[in-house]
């Protein structure tokens, strides 16, 4: 067990990566959520099977292909999103935070059951791009191009939308807006819009993750709720609503996970959670979480 | 909450003796055959033995008429949700409360030893269809466990030992982290050596896994001829992606060990095209598979896997054995099903022995390339047919229950 091989850790470290790209991906849009609105989304997961779903049938019905999916998939998925807040989480938006994830727990069921029922349970398969077959072998592992792919984008993604919050005016006015409603809106700037474009685009976020995610995983209907409680995971670990924190603590815990799978494979799926625990008990705000 | 608990409380000790009650109240023979069946209605099994086992029972019922000893055959469902508890529960119910005379379908290792425990008790039948571990028939056999369709043996013998003898000496298992894979990797590492293979080595990757690439990492590095996945379904259908993306398939045999009709349609042809697996029924075998498969096509929506077509031969062989036999109390009509041979569609060559296997021949397939398909459901060229003996192993003399 304890041999290591270099080489071999090295491509454990990258397939860690790239993992954690997608947690990076998935918890960035629950912590832009969470964040800034204090919805505890928990239909992110389906949102994000639902975007697999739309690119897969994009591509069989429409002939729309991967790079068009990537674009148009999290618009979609983002107005599904925009749906959802305007018509079912609005009216209980001043309710305790219980019930919007009471609310989004239930629409992922729906959700989940609904394309069950539809596309059965054995998953779809959606082929990788032409253009990024094929891979390249580096010196310690074969990379194949679209899990760079994967990195790339991911982590462009992530940066601009964190640039984007944190460092434009933009992104102030949507800080203020949800920190102090009325006096943005005194300020003549429609905060309920705000709120929603926010949730959209925290949803597309997952949209987006989903379509990259078609041609490497089986685009199937659990693939959501397989990796929600993981992602929600990371977002406690990053600190409940810290933009940079979920990225960062996403491509660590691919990490950390990838590292697992090397040394002790059966606790792949629990390492997570003990990082989580551990976390919470020294610093239970997370580890770029503000001490309330 | 002091007095929501006491309603909980109260409520619970009301449930008890009331399940009491009706344990005492058993029915002996009433006469009247009911048939429950019990599958895995929106889990990852859901497409194998889902809905598709139940209207395969229905299926079956129908064509015996709908009336077995003069009265109308009662069929009752419900989902296991895969879970062991949640199944012997329902279970409990059935045979103690309802009348149940026999409990088939039966996806999940974990979920048919459940129930098959709750039926020894109450003394009924457990008709197994979907679960491949060979346990029902060996370490965990009893007088009242019917096992059709397939079991990890067969698996084992049909894909594994033609590849061993062909050359392929060295093989390293990615295996699913439960009862079934751990049973899998063991049945064939015992086939591997037995023919002068060796493993170099073996994963337990958690049932779910969505990421295999890591896996495959290790697979890659550790010098094998196969890689065999000892796992099914949607693991299978990733394993195989992550493989092929990471180049293994170039490198390296992979061999999907469990795969049933609906995976092998969602692999990739270009990827999964010329590999080899063991099915103990394919839709496209001849005419009478042909026909059947339309009927229940047309009912369901898609072509039956090999648990389907398990079931509505399971069913069959039980109403004529209940006919026969002029009863639906299980030990006699078990008896009756051991003394007369399946004859239907899906089985050949077949037999119910003593101890509850059913052994009939298997077929070792190879799923088609892209170009040699006709159309999405034509998916398997048959290789050859695997006689039932060679398949499964023989009975051992403490589970013979003549």
């Amino acid at each position: 067990m304890f041999d290591i091989n270099l080489f071999g850790l090295f491509g454990q470290l990258l397939v860690g990566l790239i993992n954690g790209s997608f947690y990076a991906l998935l918890s960035l849009g629950l912590a832009i959520i969470f964040g800034l609105l204090k919805i505890i989304n928990f239909a992110q997961g389906a949102l994000y099977m639902l975007g697999a779903f739309i690119a897969f049938l994009a591509l069989e019905y429409l002939g729309i292909n991967y790079w068009a999916a990537l674009i148009i998939v999290p618009i979609t998925v983002g107005l599904v999103g925009i749906m959802m807040e305007r018509f079912l989480i609005r009216p209980i938006a001043n309710e305790d935070h219980l019930y919007s994830l009471l609310l989004t727990f239930g629409l992922a069921l729906i959700i989940q059951g609904a394309f069950t029922h539809m596309f059965g349970s054995s998953g779809l398969s959606y082929a990788i791009p032409e253009e990024l077959k094929g891979g390249n072998r580096l010196p310690f592992m074969y990379l194949p191009n679209y899990r760079a792919w994967i990195i790339v984008a991911s982590v462009l993604v992530c940066f601009g939308t964190w640039y984007m919050i944190e460092k434009t005016k933009l992104g102030a006015y949507l800080r203020a807006g949800t920190e102090n409603p009325q006096l943005m809106q005194a300020f003549g700037i429609n905060v309920p819009l705000i709120v929603t474009l926010t949730f959209g685009f925290g949803v597309a976020l997952a949209g987006f993750a989903g379509v990259m995610a078609a041609p490497v995983y089986s685009v199937s209907p659990d693939m959501g709720s397989n990796i929600l409680i993981v992602v929600f995971a990371i977002v406690v670990i990053g600190g409940m609503g810290s933009i940079g924190g979920s990225i960062l603590t996403g491509l660590g815990m691919g990490v950390v996970e990838g590292l697992t799978k090397y040394f002790y494979p059966e606790a792949s799926t629990t390492v997570i959670f003990l990082v989580m625990v551990i976390v919470l008990l020294l610093k239970p705000a997370g580890l770029f979480g503000k001490e309330a | 909450m002091k007095n929501l608990n006491k309603t909980i409380v109260s409520s619970m000790v009301a449930g008890i003796m009331a399940a009491s009650l009706s344990t005492a109240a058993v029915a002996e023979s009433d006469g009247k055959v009911k048939l429950g069946i019990l599958a895995d209605m929106g889990g990852v099994y859901a497409d194998i033995c889902g809905r598709g086992c139940v209207t395969a029972a229905e299926m079956a019922i129908e064509d015996f008429g709908g009336k077995a000893l003069g009265q109308p055959i009662e069929l009752v469902t419900a989902d296991s949700q895969l879970k062991p508890d949640i199944a012997s529960s329902i279970a409990r119910q059935w045979v103690e409360a309802d009348g149940v005379d026999a409990i088939g379908g039966l996806v999940s290792s974990a979920v048919s030893g459940a129930v098959s425990k709750v039926n020894l008790n109450a003394k009924k039948l457990t008709m197994i269809s979907g679960s491949a571990s060979n346990t029902f028939t060996t370490k965990s056999c009893n007088p009242f466990n019917v096992h059709w369709t397939y079991n990890v043996v067969a698996l084992a013998n049909g894909t594994v030992k033609p590849m061993v003898q062909a050359g392929k000496k060295k093989w390293f298992f990615i295996t699913a982290d439960y009862s079934f894979g751990h049973a899998l990797e063991g049945v064939a590492s015992k086939v591997i050596n037995e023919n002068g293979g060796e493993v170099v080595g073996s994963i337990r990757a958690p049932l779910g896994t969505t990421d295999f690439s890591s896996y495959v990492l290790q697979a890659q590095a550790s010098g094998a001829d196969v890689v065999a996945l000892a796992n099914a379904g949607n693991d299978t259908v990733n394993a195989l992606k992550t493989a092929t993306e990471f180049g293994l398939t170039e490198m390296m045999d992979v061999a999907g060990l469990l795969v049933f009709t609906q995976n092998a349609q969602a692999m990739d042809p270009s990827v999964a095209g010329g590999m080899r697996l063991t099915t103990g029924f394919y839709w496209d075998m001849d005419d009478k598979a042909r026909d059947w498969s339309q009927r229940f096509q047309e009912r369901h929506g898609s072509i039956p896997s090999m648990i389907h077509a398990g079931v509505y031969s399971a069913t069959t062989h039980y109403l004529k054995s209940v006919e026969a036999s002029g009863t639906e109390e299980a030990e006699v009509v078990i008896k009756k099903m051991k003394a007369t041979k399946p004859e239907d569609f899906f089985s050949r060559n077949a037999e119910l022995r003593a101890d509850g296997r059913m052994v009939h021949d298997m077929l070792s397939v190879e799923i088609k390339k892209a170009g040699e398909r006709k159309d999405k459901n034509d998916i398997y060229k048959v290789i050859k047919v695997i006689p039932g003996n060679e398949a499964f192993s023989p009975m051992l003399p403490q589970c013979n229950f003549s």
